[in-house]
C-alpha cells in the first residue's frame, strides 16, 4: 500500500542523508522524496512516498522518529489530506497527437510556460494520477523531457502535523 | 581567558566527569593531544590499534555503566574504529568517539588522511556531529553525552576539523543541561498498558520471563529479581542479559535461543504468556519466526519503540525504562492473586531432567566445557568475564553462571571477533579490584593481539583463557552439520607459540595440554594479581556447541549432544500442562 509520510526535521546539513540512508539501510522503498525549508528557517519539511504493509509503515514511522534530528512524523494517508505533484514537461507533438494542445491544457487546468518553434513546455500540478493521465494523452515519442517534484502534501482542515 | 578549541574540548570532557580516554594520536588530533598532555585529570590510554580503543572503551562502559570515550585521528584512525563503534551500537553501549578531521578548508578535497567520518559512521551510531565552528564545541560535547547515555544508549561520534581545535575563543561556561526539541527519549510508561499487562500476567497458565540486555543496561537487576520472585515465574535470559537475574537461582532456566538450554527453549515454545523485558526478539533468539512461541501472547517492555512489533507483534507493548516499568508492575501485582502454575513448573522440571548441557568427557583431551567449569570454580563465579566470538563464547555463556549484571561482557549483536582482549583491558581499568578473565579462542585472540602491549604499559593484569582447538570452531561446526564436513578455511595452521608470544610482550604464558594441569594452571594464573597471564589450553578440536537450534528450526527442534536426531516434541510430554 502507498503511504505519504510527512517529516519535520532540523534544517541541518546531513539530515537529508540520514533519512535517505535509513531507507536504503533498512530496505524500505522510496517512490519519491521532496524536501525544502519551512516558514521556520530552522526546520525542513520532507514528504516521502513509500509503499509497504502496515507493519512496514509502522517501522518506517518509528525508525524516522528515532533519528535525532527528526521533530515530527505523520502518515498523511491515514487522514484527510491534500497531495500535489508538480511536473514540467517538454513536448514536441507528433502527427499521432491529433488534438488541440491548448484544449488539452485547458482540460487538465495546466499552463504552457515556454514555447519554441518545435517545443512546448507545460507546467502541471495535481495528484500523481492526474499528471500520469496528462502524459498518457501524448504519443510517447513526443515527450522529450520530464521533471517532476514528487508528491508534497498537507492535512485538511485545522489539524496540523 | 582565551582557549583554543582543543583546550575547550578537554575542559568539556573534564566537566562531563571523564576519567579515561582510549585513543591513538595523529596529525588531525595533535592539538587535542597537546591539550590532554597539559592536564592530569583525564588519563589517556594509548592503544595499539584504534579498533582496540573502541572495544576497550566499550568494555569500560559495559562494566562501569559510564560512557566510554575514544579519541582517534582522521582517515584511518576513524575507519579503524568503525568496527568497535558498530559493536557498541548493536549492543546499545554508551560511547563518545572524538575523531580528528582535516582542516575545514580541505574537507571534500581528498586531503591527506581525509575520510567522510560522518558519512562512514552514520549507519552505525546513535548520532554523529561535524563541529564546524569553535563556538559549537561545548554544546556538541554536551549533546553527545546526553544522547549517548539517555533513552536507548549508543555511540555518538564527534568529528572535529583540525582548525576548530586551533582557533581561539573566550571560555564560556559548560552548559549543565541541554534541551533538544527533536530528541525526547520516552521514559514514562503508560499506566493503561501496565494494568493490561498485569492482568495478562496474573491469569497466565504457562508464563515465562524473557529478559535481555535492557535489564543490564537499564540497571534493572534489583527490580527484575523482585519481580521474578514475586511471581515465581521461570526466567530465561538472552546472551546479552545474563547476570541481571542470578544464573544459579532456581527460577532461572538458563539462556534461550540458538544455543539455549532445552528447558528454556521448550518453555518458550509452549508458553502462553511471554514477558519480554529489554529484549528485542533477535533472530538468534527466535529461530524460525513462523514457528516461534505458537500459543503465546507477548508483553514487550522496551525503551526503544522501534523494537516493539519489529520481529514479533506485541499484544501489550510497553515503552519505557525496564527499571521503572518493572517497579510499576511489581506495584500492580504485589497483592494480586496469580494463577496456579505448579503444573507448568513440573513440566519445566521434566525438561530440566534432560540435562541439555551434559557432555561426555574423553580421556586424553580437554573438553572446552570443562575449562569453563573449572574457571567458574576457581573464580567462585565472581570474575568479570569478557569473551570473543565463536564456540568459546557460547560455552562461557552456558557454563559460567553469572549471578550479577555487568560481569559478562561480550559482543552479542555484531559478533565481533577481537572484542574480548581490549574489552577486558577496559573492564580492568574500570574495575581495578576485580578479577577480569578474557575467554577466547586462538582465532579471535589473533585479531587484537597487539593490545597485549597496551596492557603491559598500563598495568592491566587480565587472565586470558585461550580455548585452543586449532579450528575456527563455530565455522567448523556449521561445516560439519550443514556442509557435509567440507572444512573450508576453518583450520588454523601455523599458530604461534602463545606462551612465547605472551612472554615477548612481557606477560606470563602457561601451556595446558592435560586436564590434570588445568586447575593448577588457572589457580596459578589468578594468583598473579599484578600480571597478565596467557593460559593457552589445548582443547578437543571436534567438540560442538549443544543444544543447537539449526537455522530455520523452531525452539522445539533442538540438536542435543550425543544424539544424532533432533529431539522432536513428540518425544516429550508436552500436553501435560
Amino acid at each position: 500500500m502507498r503511504h505519504i509520510i510527512s517529516v519535520v526535521l532540523e534544517n541541518e546539513t546531513g539530515a537529508l542523508s540520514r533519512v535517505s540512508g535509513l531507507f536504503s539501510q533498512r530496505g524500505f522503498n522510496i517512490e519519491s522524496l521532496t524536501v525544502a525549508q519551512t516558514n521556520d528557517p530552522s526546520l525542513s519539511r520532507m514528504t516521502i512516498v513509500s509503499s509497504g504493509d502496515d507493519r512496514v509503515l509502522e517501522q518506517i514511522v518509528k525508525q524516522l522518529n528515532k533519528l535525532i534530528e527528526v521533530v515530527k512524523v505523520s502518515d498523511l494517508t491515514s487522514q484527510d489530506h491534500i497531495e500535489r505533484d508538480l511536473m514540467l514537461v517538454k513536448i514536441s507533438p507528433t502527427k499521432k497527437d491529433n488534438f488541440d494542445l491548448k484544449q488539452l491544457v485547458d482540460v487538465f487546468s495546466c499552463k504552457i510556460v515556454d514555447v519554441t518553434d518545435k517545443t512546448y513546455t507545460i507546467e502541471i500540478s495535481g495528484k500523481t494520477k492526474k499528471i500520469n493521465a496528462f502524459l498518457d494523452a501524448f504519443d510517447p515519442a513526443s515527450i522529450l523531457e520530464v521533471s517532476r517534484t514528487g508528491v508534497t502534501g498537507i492535512s485538511r482542515g485545522k489539524k496540523l502535523i | 581567558m582565551k582557549l583554543n578549541g582543543a583546550e575547550i574540548l578537554i575542559d568539556c570532557l573534564q566537566q562531563e566527569g571523564v576519567k579515561h580516554i582510549f585513543g591513538y594520536p595523529g596529525g588531525a588530533t595533535l592539538h587535542i593531544y597537546d591539550a590532554l598532555e597539559a592536564q592530569e585529570e583525564i588519563i589517556h590510554v594509548l592503544v595499539r590499534h584504534e579498533q582496540g580503543a573502541a572495544h576497550a572503551a566499550d568494555g569500560y562502559a559495559r562494566t562501569s555503566g559510564k560512557p566510554g570515550v575514544v579519541l582517534v585521528t582522521s582517515g584511518p584512525g576513524i575507519t579503524n574504529a568503525v568496527t568497535g563503534i558498530a559493536t557498541a551500537n548493536m549492543d546499545s553501549i554508551p560511547m563518545v568517539v572524538i575523531s580528528g578531521q582535516v582542516p575545514s578548508p580541505l574537507i571534500g578535497n581528498d586531503a591527506f588522511q581525509e575520510v567522510d567520518a560522518v558519512g562512514i559512521t552514520r549507519s552505525c551510531v546513535k548520532h554523529n556531529f561535524l563541529v564546524k565552528d569553535i563556538s559549537e564545541v561545548a554544546i556538541t560535547v554536551k549533546k553527545a553525552f546526553h544522547i549517548a547515555t539517555t533513552g536507548r544508549p549508543g555511540p555518538v561520534v564527534i568529528d572535529i576539523p583540525k582548525d576548530v581545535t586551533i582557533n581561539q575563543m573566550e571560555l564560556e561556561e559548560y552548559p549543565e543541561t541541554v534541551k533538544m526539541r527533536s530528541y525526547k527519549p520516552t521514559t514514562k510508561a503508560s499506566n493503561r498498558q501496565i494494568k493490561k499487562a498485569a492482568e495478562l500476567i496474573a491469569n497466565s497458565q504457562r508464563p515465562i520471563l524473557y529478559s535481555g540486555g535492557g535489564s543490564v543496561i537499564g540497571n534493572a537487576s534489583k527490580e527484575l529479581r523482585e519481580f521474578t520472585r514475586l511471581l515465581g515465574f521461570p526466567i530465561t535470559q538472552t546472551l546479552m542479559g545474563l547476570g541481571a537475574y542470578p544464573g544459579t537461582d532456581e527460577l532461572s532456566i538458563g539462556m534461550l535461543g540458538m544455543h539455549g538450554t532445552y528447558e528454556a527453549n521448550m518453555a518458550m515454545h509452549d508458553s502462553d504468556c511471554v514477558v519480554a523485558i529489554g529484549a528485542r526478539f533477535d533472530d538468534r533468539i527466535t529461530g524460525n519466526l513462523a514457528k516461534f512461541c505458537p500459543s503465546a501472547k507477548f508483553i514487550h517492555i522496551d525503551i526503544d519503540p522501534s523494537q516493539i512489533s519489529k520481529n514479533v507483534v506485541a499484544d501489550i507493548p510497553i515503552v519505557g525504562q525496564t527499571k521503572q516499568v518493572l517497579q510499576a508492575l511489581i506495584e500492580e501485582l504485589k497483592d494480586e492473586k496469580l494463577a496456579d502454575i505448579s503444573k507448568w513448573w513440573s513440566q519445566i522440571n521434566t525438561w530440566r531432567e534432560v540435562d541439555s548441557l551434559a557432555y561426555r568427557k574423553k580421556s586424553g583431551v580437554i573438553k572446552p566445557q570443562t575449562v569453563i567449569e573449572v574457571l567458574y570454580e576457581v573464580t567462585k563465579g565472581e570474575a568479570i568475564v569478557t569473551s570473543d566470538v565463536g564456540q568459546h563464547q557460547m560455552w562461557a555463556a552456558q557454563y559460567y553462571l553469572f549471578d550479577e549484571p555487568r560481569r559478562w561482557i561480550n559482543s552479542g549483536g555484531l559478533g565481533t571477533m577481537g572484542f574480548g582482549l581490549p574489552a577486558a583491558m577496559g573492564a580492568k581499568i574500570a574495575m581495578p579490584d576485580k578479577d577480569v578473565v578474557c575467554v577466547t579462542g586462538e582465532g579471535s585472540i589473533q585479531m587484537m593481539l597487539q593490545e597485549l602491549s597496551t596492557m603491559l604499559q598500563y598495568k592491566t593484569p587480565v587472565k586470558i583463557v585461550n580455548l585452543n582447538n586449532r579450528y575456527l570452531g563455530m565455522v567448523r561446526q556449521w561445516q560439519e552439520f550443514f556442509y557435509e564436513k567440507r572444512y573450508a578455511m576453518s583450520y588454523m595452521d601455523a599458530l604461534p607459540d602463545f606462551v612465547k608470544l605472551a612472554e615477548s610482550y612481557g606477560h606470563l604464558g602457561i601451556l595446558v595440554e592435560n586436564e590434570a594441569d588445568l586447575k593448577p594452571a588457572l589457580v596459578e594464573a589468578l594468583k598473579q594479581k599484578d600480571r597478565t597471564v596467557f593460559v593457552d589450553i589445548i582443547t578437543d578440536p571436534n567438540e560442538n556447541v549443544f543444544p543447537m537450534i539449526p537455522a530455520g528450526g523452531a525452539h522445539c527442534d533442538m540438536l542435543l549432544a550425543g544424539r544424532d536426531d533432533m529431539i522432536s516434541k513428540d518425544e516429550t510430554d508436552f500436553n501435560a500442562v
